[in-house]
């Protein structure tokens, strides 16, 4: 077709590794016509981000290569075009913002001259032209008082503020095409919300493409016109987004779509006897200042938390970055020291020694985010899940343990033959799984999941949340489960907390609490995350 | 952009269980395959490669010195005995000689009496000791390589011990030094020491620098902040200086000088393990064992020290130059091993005091070049082998 702006044809791309060559992009075609928005979703290592890098030729040459394809862009061969003609296309007329929007930016710059640079390297622009122009920009991305603005560091911003400053950037020459990958990933769901309803009211506005990358069918369906979803390097499945989500075709397709964690959660349990409890606890740590390093002040990472959690129940706490959660989670399990009284089963556990409270370890453990940091890369399998049985059950025989090992294999899903592997060599959510299997190998009574899920797929998602769940109705476990995802909360949780700058918001029996949310705080929290809405101005941080 | 989107990881495991008829099987004994890449890496640098070969080979013969330079023979088969003179001291009285003490093998007299009971001597290669002082020099010492000779200057020699010409002489392949002691034997047994010197000196003083660095880091707060605190003012003492004043109060035996070399060496690992420590130590794989109850020590060597050991590893051929260098410079300046000891520093400096003869200066310098040359090859190598980003193809 002549209309469009953007023709990628028969894409491929190939990575060598150790004199192999693997295709990670296989075959590509789709198009982009003038003022729309295409999305590409799908899991991490399907090869989008590779598509959308190679349209700009950003990939590491000579490692990477082309087989085959063209990326056809105003009448231009791009993949043929050298290295200082594409320039001139890259942030002028394509542009690319990033996932991580602190480490887009550079530290060690004001925004006014990061953004005076692209101004000077594609325009010529500088002094009193460039300076006006910036400030129009910065309006134009929604930041508040951009004339106090141009002096600050990227540090100073917080992180939607930063992705504004980014936008702003790609925005600077005014681009045909703009890509986006991930742009809202590392980002709360209310800035996520906000930085979409931003890029859709500018796209609109500056009548230009967007090529929208993500791994959130929710957000497709919010932003893109079309959609192309991809597997293992392929396309599977391309058209308009109602087509798509109504009458998907290939079966991977419905596959995502039928992806979402089935609510069921575990059911209140008034009768049951309470496993953890705080009251008003604190963690506080001082700002110290001056030559005698005195005390001035507290950053208040949890202000005063009281929890009561249930044998058997499932506590949601749920907060955006920066609101203490995680916090609260290590210092339940006295992982960080906290003021206040920490009771499990009865027994205050607060204060209590490392060998006092090693004892306890067995009954309460923790399973993290990052299923690539939270296994030694240099233990196999075996030996991370037989490192707790070492310390809390020392005379068992070898036998014993290998026996003890097998079985929590088995129980979270994983073949036991793959036991002396090593971590390297799973997917993140087999590894999460693993991870899983070291905290159930001790027969727990109580975990803490910190985000499990975050990392992972949305396919894998559904997966361990239900592997969760069927491990808790097995063996009658308590979770305290810390996301930012309420969706997968809202599948496991019985009871929840809503947490801000270290406070509770809200607490209560999770289906009333989603049912009806009393606080602005979790209204705006729950739109933004199920539907993608902003909340009017001065309810969540901007 | 991450580089685990190009990377494929292959379906390895079933999502269904199996149930428990998976027989316990014993793992063998293996590097594991991010050791195994580095090898191949190690491998790949072609250069380093060779020269770890070389140094290994170069190292290990040295080991056999005694066997390849040396003023006994290895074996003599005397009398229908066999004798290992390089191994056990014999009595001359043993081969028909007179006196109580100790053979000389190089003694015509006693070479004469082997003969004469149809007795024969093996030799080494090369037939002095370090130590040996060849009494037949053709001209005064240092002497100049036996093969550099003219008859002119052999004559006398030649002419008392009713030889045909400078060919049939004992060689001496590099010369000798000024006090008439082959320079090659010298050299084999001053590599070897210089080796196991800096080998023993870079074991303990890593050890020390990874115990204090790993406890610096993972402890952290108040135990970091002394400990960083004493080591700056420790590394601020101007430690040669100390060495000279030291050494001219102690005699300078090799333990010695170890001892007082490890004083200062062990800090230079500190800071590098201290830091992998202090980054390892909020991992969270670090944090689950916490959860665990792991104890601390555990934590330390299990989990946080095979970090710390990739930096240390790749730092560790550069001590060792470095240990090899102290050592060879306080013995040019005279304040090293014992007089009398093979030493290339030694030799260096017999070097600059007779320039008249180079052979001594040149067979000093290619050797500790050479020597080193190889370590920082084999260094370049390692540090290159641990660069998780570094691909061969």
């Amino acid at each position: 077709m002549s209309g469009a702006l953007l023709e990628v044809k028969n894409l491929s791309v190939a990575f060598r590794q150790s004199g192999k060559e693997m295709l990670a992009v296989d075959g590509v075609s789709f198009e982009i016509k003038k003022g729309e928005t295409v999305a590409l979703v799908g899991e991490s290592g399907s090869g989008k981000s590779v598509t959308a890098l190679s349209v700009m030729k950003l990939l590491p040459y000579p490692t990477a290569s082309h087989p085959s394809g063209s990326v056809h862009f105003k009448g231009q061969e791009l993949l043929q075009l050298p290295e200082n003609k594409i320039r001139a296309v890259r942030g002028n007329d394509i542009t690319i913002i990033f996932q991580e929007p602190m480490t887009s930016l550079n530290p060690l710059h004001t925004i006014e001259k990061q953004i005076g640079e692209i101004l000077l390297l594609h325009g010529g622009m500088t002094g009193e032209p460039a300076k006006k122009r910036i400030l129009e920009l910065l309006s134009q991305v929604g930041i508040p008082n951009p004339e106090e603005r141009l002096g600050s560091y990227p540090h100073q911003l917080s992180g939607g503020q930063r992705q504004r400053v980014m936008i702003a950037m790609a925005l600077a020459n005014e681009p045909d095409l703009l890509i986006a990958d991930e742009p809202t990933t590392a980002l709360d769901v209310t800035v996520q919300a906000q930085i979409l309803k931003l890029l859709k009211e500018l796209q609109t506005r500056l009548d230009m493409a967007m090529l929208f990358i993500t791994h959130d069918l929710g957000i497709v369906r919010k932003i893109a016109d079309r959609v192309c979803v991809m597997q293992r390097g392929k396309i599977v499945e391309q058209g308009d987004v109602e087509r798509v989500f109504t009458k998907p075709e290939h079966p991977y397709t419905k596959a995502l779509l039928a992806a979402e964690p089935k609510p069921d959660p575990a059911p209140l349990q008034p009768q049951a006897p309470v496993v953890i409890e705080t009251d008003d606890l604190k963690v506080w740590f001082p700002i110290k200042r001056g030559v005698m390093r005195k005390t001035v002040g507290h950053i208040k990472a949890v202000d005063g938390v009281s929890i009561s959690v249930r044998q058997g129940e499932t506590l949601g706490i749920v907060g955006e970055s920066g609101s203490g959660k995680t916090t609260l989670g290590l210092a339940i399990l006295r992982l960080i020291s906290s003021n206040g009284p920490i009771v499990f089963m009865g027994k205050t556990v607060q204060g209590l020694k490392f060998k006092e409270m090693r004892p306890f370890r067995r009954d309460m453990q923790i399973v993290f985010q990052d299923p690539y940091g939270a296994l030694s890369p240099r233990m196999s399998i075996s030996d991370v899940i037989e490192e707790g049985l070492w310390v809390h059950h020392p005379n068992l025989s070898e036998e014993e343990r290998e026996q003890r090992v097998i079985r929590a294999l088995n129980e979270v899903g994983l073949d036991p033959e793959t036991r002396f592997r090593y971590p390297h060599e799973f997917s993140g959510g087999q590894r999460q799984r693993i991870a899983v299997a070291r905290a159930v190998v001790l027969e727990p009574k109580f975990v803490v999941l910190d985000e499990p899920t975050s990392a992972l797929d949305m396919l894998i998602q559904a997966q361990i949340v239900d592997l969760l769940r069927d491990l808790q109705k097995r063996k009658n476990l308590t979770y305290l489960f810390i996301s930012h995802d309420l969706r997968v909360v809202a599948a496991l949780a019985s009871r929840l907390l809503v947490m801000r700058n270290g406070k509770v918001v809200e607490e209560g029996p999770a289906g009333d609490l989603f049912k009806n949310p009393k606080s602005d705080y979790t209204r705006a929290l729950f739109a933004a995350a199920f539907n993608l809405d902003t909340a009017p101005g001065g309810v969540v941080n901007q | 952009m991450d580089d685990r989107v190009a990377r494929e990881v292959p379906e390895l495991t079933s999502q269904t269980p199996t149930g428990m008829a998976v027989p316990p099987e014993r793992r063998k004994m293996k590097l594991s395959p991010i050791n195994r890449r580095r090898w191949q890496n190690f491998k790949a640098n072609k250069r380093g490669y060779w020269s770890l070969w070389l140094f290994t080979a170069l190292f290990v013969l040295s080991l056999f010195a005694e066997f390849i330079a040396n003023d006994r023979p290895f074996m003599i088969k005397y009398d229908g005995g066999f004798y290992f003179p390089a191994i056990v001291t014999y009595a001359e009285t043993k081969f028909g000689g007179e006196f109580e003490t100790a053979a000389d093998y190089r003694d015509p007299y006693l070479q004469k009496k082997i003969a004469e009971k149809g007795g024969s001597i093996y030799w080494p290669p090369i037939k002095y000791s370090y130590d040996t002082h060849n009494l037949d020099l053709p001209t005064p010492a240092p002497s100049k390589p036996t093969w550099l000779l003219t008859e002119e200057q052999c004559k006398s020699v030649v002419e008392r011990k009713k030889l045909s010409g400078c060919r049939d002489l004992e060689y001496n392949w590099l010369g000798t030094d000024d006090q008439g002691r082959d320079v090659a034997a010298r050299l084999i047994y001053g590599f070897r020491i210089s080796v196991l010197f800096g080998l023993i000196l870079t074991i303990i003083s890593s050890t020390i620098g990874v115990a204090a660095g790993a406890v610096q880091g993972y402890f952290g707060g108040l135990t970091d902040l002394l400990f960083q605190r004493f080591i700056e003012i420790w590394t601020s003492i101007p430690s040669l200086y100390l060495l000279l004043i030291i050494s001219s109060v102690l005699v300078p035996g090799f333990f010695v000088l170890l001892g007082i070399l490890l004083l200062f060496s062990w800090v230079s690992l500190v800071g590098l393990v201290r830091a992998e420590f202090l980054r390892g130590r909020n991992f969270e794989y670090i944090q689950a064992a916490r959860a665990l109850g792991v104890a601390n020590s555990t934590i330390m060597f299990r989990h946080l020290l095979p970090n710390a050991m990739v930096a240390t590893l790749t730092f560790l051929p550069f001590i060792l130059s470095s240990s090899v260098m102290t050592l060879t410079a306080l013995d040019f300046l005279g304040f090293g091993l014992p007089p009398g000891s093979p030493s290339l520093g030694e030799l260096l400096s017999q070097g600059k005091a007779n320039i008249q003869a180079p052979w001594l200066g040149l067979a000093g310098f290619f050797s500790i070049a050479f020597m080193l040359s190889l370590l920082i090859f084999i260094g370049e190598a390692v540090r290159d082998a641990f660069d998780a980003r570094k691909t061969f193809s």
